[in-house]
């Protein structure tokens, strides 16, 4: 669990550093009259706060995951997976959707429907292309007698990837969504984009780098390249 | 008093704090169904919990009466029990308290004490209540499949969870996974709009440190369920693999009734873990939104300000963070290192400082204090009392050494009743009569209020009290029947029969409460927008019950904090928070 622990750690400091500036320590009892000025909720401000306090959830669930496959591997009969290869070319396929999202921000906020609309198809056919990657990637696993129920790598390999799957799924939604509303506006008669749909937009990038950052850290986990960090975070705690 | 600004207008003009596009509905499907209005979302949520509580409450009748007469009741044999138990502790853990704090007072309160016209994500919020429902009613099917709903134990551990033989094994460990995963995702979808409309909804002047201790506890609440939750969903996936694709997460290589099962090298222990890493922080996820509720309560019924509100906000978050490192304390059983027993020990222990700080700002608040013996105080005082009862008994089983022999005894089942079991529905309760007449305009009848009262909080006692002396003499639980044990003297028999007595009389008497509830909608005395004449926002509606968006054509803005009771001088003996300030006193 010390994977875990120390994600709690970071959200702590986090939590802490914020509360430090919000004057805590005032005596409100003493204060009359009106102080600070309201937020808006309908701010853009508003749905970032949300998509990132969904995002601190689900890092906490991948969290769990990580500590979860770490207290396992250290148990003396595991036993690790060989690798499928296509994993290298779904990890290029997300990093091109997320460059696309990228430059599908930039486009926005520049007011260019033309490379907005070709970045926002770009993205959704790469996540969809990753998608089929993995999938790939499980039947290689299963033709190599690798299936879920094989050994507790081979069930943790599938557990890690289906329920990333299901997030890059859940933001295939999102982005259908955004696309859907991009490419039905006419591209002559409305020269600008509107702040709703810069909006969408950003939060699809937020999400899917997001999404990137997590692929990484489990393709570093699964490729066995952070034993060593996990042996030392055991080390710590025992 | 130092007074920061005059001048300021009462209430913003209405271009400027009109421009929230607030949800309209257009029928009365998406008026009282489909909801996207807090309120109306936090009655569902409010009624659907304590209904599926009543079903609990039924549950717990069934197993005191195996326990008290045992072998009397024929229908219920060990199978029958074990249901009964799992059913009971997950339903009012999970179903009643999580879902009515966070769901029902959450919703009904967080706009409405901030001064915010709705959720920010209203939309959202609707799919929340849904999505909970739906795990409700996944929930329930499990009486009605082949073998029954699981008898795992509330704690579901494995491999027994899902292994032949346990009762429920069939399909019950199935839809009771299947249905925690989705109150997680409904759950999810709600938490996000408590945190972010507490972030981003509250009213002109409304700083943190002026949110009312109810806001507080729900907001930290919710962000410790939002960081716990995953644990129980990672936990409920994977044993849900185990059980129907046969991996090996949790399950070990395992001879059972003779055979040699296929799963092989699961760890057991990590179930444990996960678990617990979620099973911790939920009783403070119950806990800080009682704390919260009960110090308003106190507050306002005893007409004065509520003593160390910083050190109140303080505390919630110190328990919030430290319910995180103190885990592995349900698990001194299993074994474990003995430094990290020690280390486990030490934090719990430590909660025991911010918890001890608010108890002791509770009694000082009503120290000196113009006590209205009204039904919401009267539970109010009753839950100071269990909590510190049942916290007491939690420093016992805090120690390794203590806990050890007394672990699997009902001591066990005494303290967590006492802790998290009484004490918060002592608050719900309370925090239902004190609401109630903003919700429906008409207050519950207080002589059938003060009879629930009494019958509840000494019943309470006379059933959990008792039940202490009976885990010391060593009578273990879990035990669908004792049956002769050398070292259980008879009259642990008897007074097992008087705390089923007791016990079938406090569930008779929540269907008076039932019957408040339900009475007091067309036959209450009217209430008025403010009945118990309090500070916060809520009170201040420009209707009663509270019209769609709250606050008519103009937000409130609040110029002073929550608990402005019997300020010296001022007219009245409360001033509320959105009072401006007077130019002739300042």
């Amino acid at each position: 669990m010390a994977v875990v622990l120390g994600f709690i750690v970071i959200v702590a400091a986090f939590a802490g550093w914020w509360l430090s500036r919000q004057h805590l320590t005032a005596k409100p009892w003493l204060e009359v009259g009106v102080i600070g000025e309201a937020a808006d909720p309908t701010s853009p401000t508003t749905a970032k706060l949300g998509l990132g306090t969904f995002l601190v959830v689900a890092s906490s669930l991948f969290a769990l995951l990580i500590s979860a496959y770490s207290m396992r591997m250290g148990m003396s009969d595991w036993r690790a997976l060989p690798m499928p290869t296509v994993l290298w070319f779904s990890t290029g396929l997300l990093m091109l959707a997320s460059i696309a999202l990228h430059m599908a921000v930039i486009a926005a906020r520049c007011d260019e429907s033309g490379p907005l609309r070709s970045s926002l198809l770009a993205a959704g056919v790469c996540s969809l292309a990753f998608l089929c990657a993995q999938a790939l990637a499980w039947r290689e696993l299963a033709v190599s007698g690798y299936f879920t129920a094989a050994n507790p790598a081979s069930a943790f390999f599938y557990l890690l990837t289906a329920i990333h799957g299901a997030h890059v799924l859940g933001g295939l939604v999102a982005l259908g969504r955004t696309s859907t509303r991009t490419f039905a506006r006419p591209k002559d008669l409305a020269p600008t984009i509107p702040r709703e749909l810069t909006l969408s937009v950003e939060l699809c990038a937020i999400y899917w780098h997001f999404l990137l950052l997590v692929w990484l850290v489990l393709l570093a986990l699964l490729m066995r390249w952070t034993d060593d960090i996990i042996e030392i975070c055991r080390g710590l705690l025992t | 008093m130092v007074d920061v600004m005059h001048g300021v207008p009462e209430s913003r003009p209405a271009d400027e704090s009109d421009d929230v596009e607030l949800y309209h509905p257009h029928s009365w499907i998406t008026k009282y169904v489909f909801s996207q209005d807090a309120k109306i979302i936090a009655i569902q949520y409010s009624t659907v919990a304590l209904a599926i509580g009543l079903v609990a409450l039924v549950l717990s009748w069934l197993m005191r009466l195996q326990l008290g007469f045992p072998g009397v009741f024929s229908f219920i044999d060990p199978d029958r029990y074990y249901q009964f138990i799992t059913m009971h502790g997950m339903i009012m853990v999970v179903y009643l308290l999580t879902a009515l704090f966070l769901g029902g007072f959450g919703n009904y309160l967080i706009p409405l004490m901030l001064g915010a016209r709705d959720m920010v994500f209203p939309y959202v919020n609707m799919l929340s209540f849904w999505i909970y429902f739906l795990a409700v009613l996944v929930l329930l099917t499990g009486f009605f499949l082949p073998g029954g709903p699981t008898g795992a134990g509330w704690t579901l551990y494995p491999p027994q969870a899902i292994l032949a033989n346990t009762p429920g094994q069939q399909w019950g460990i199935v839809v009771m996974l299947v249905s925690l995963i989705l109150f997680i995702i409904g759950f999810t979808m709600g938490g996000l709009n408590y945190v972010v409309t507490v972030l981003q909804g509250r009213a002109k002047g409304m700083t943190l440190m002026r949110m009312p201790l109810t806001i507080w506890g729900i907001f930290t609440a919710t962000v410790m369920a939002l960081l716990a939750f995953p644990a129980l969903f990672v936990g409920a996936v994977m044993m849900l693999l185990d059980r129907l694709i046969g991996t090996s997460f949790f399950m070990p290589a395992i001879v059972a009734m003779g055979e040699r099962l296929a799963h092989k090298g699961g760890s057991p222990i990590l179930f444990q873990h996960l678990f617990w890493f979620f099973g911790h922080p939920e009783v403070y996820i119950v806990a800080l939104p009682a704390f919260g509720i009960v110090s308003d309560l106190i507050s306002t019924h005893a007409r004065k300000n509520i003593f160390g509100y910083r050190m109140m906000v303080w505390a919630l978050v110190a328990i919030g963070a430290l319910s995180f490192v103190v885990w592995a304390h349900h698990m001194y059983v299993s074994g474990m290192h003995p430094a990290f027993g020690f280390f486990f020990a030490t934090t719990t222990l430590i909660i025991a400082i911010p918890t001890a700080i608010k108890v002791y700002n509770w009694v000082l608040t009503l120290w000196q204090g113009d006590i209205h013996f009204t039904v919401p105080m009267l539970f109010a005082l009753g839950f100071i009392v269990t909590f510190l009862n049942g916290g007491l008994t939690g420093l016992f089983l805090g120690n390794v050494v203590v806990d050890v022999p007394l672990s699997d005894t009902m001591f066990v089942v005494a303290h967590f009743h006492m802790v998290m079991g009484v004490a918060p529905i002592l608050v719900i309760f309370g925090a239902i009569y004190h609401w109630y007449p903003k919700v429906t305009g008409r207050m519950l009848d207080d002589r059938l209020g003060k009879l629930h009262f009494w019958v509840t909080f000494l019943g309470a006692y006379l059933i959990f009290f008792p039940m202490h002396y009976i885990g010391l003499m060593g009578v273990p639980r879990r035990y669908h029947e004792i049956g002769a044990m050398s070292f259980v003297p008879p009259s642990a028999a008897t007074l097992n029969e008087f705390i089923t007595v007791v016990a079938l009389i406090v569930g008779a008497a929540q269907l008076a409460f039932v019957f408040n509830l339900i009475w007091s909608l067309k036959q209450g005395r009217p209430a008025g927008g403010n009945p118990w004449r309090a500070t916060t926002l809520e009170w201040q509606t420009p209707q009663t019950p509270p019209a769609h968006g709250n606050w008519g054509k103009t937000l409130p803005v609040v110029y002073r904090w929550a608990y402005d009771y019997s300020v010296p001088g001022a007219a009245e003996d409360f001033l509320p928070q959105n009072q401006p300030p007077d130019p002739r006193t300042a």
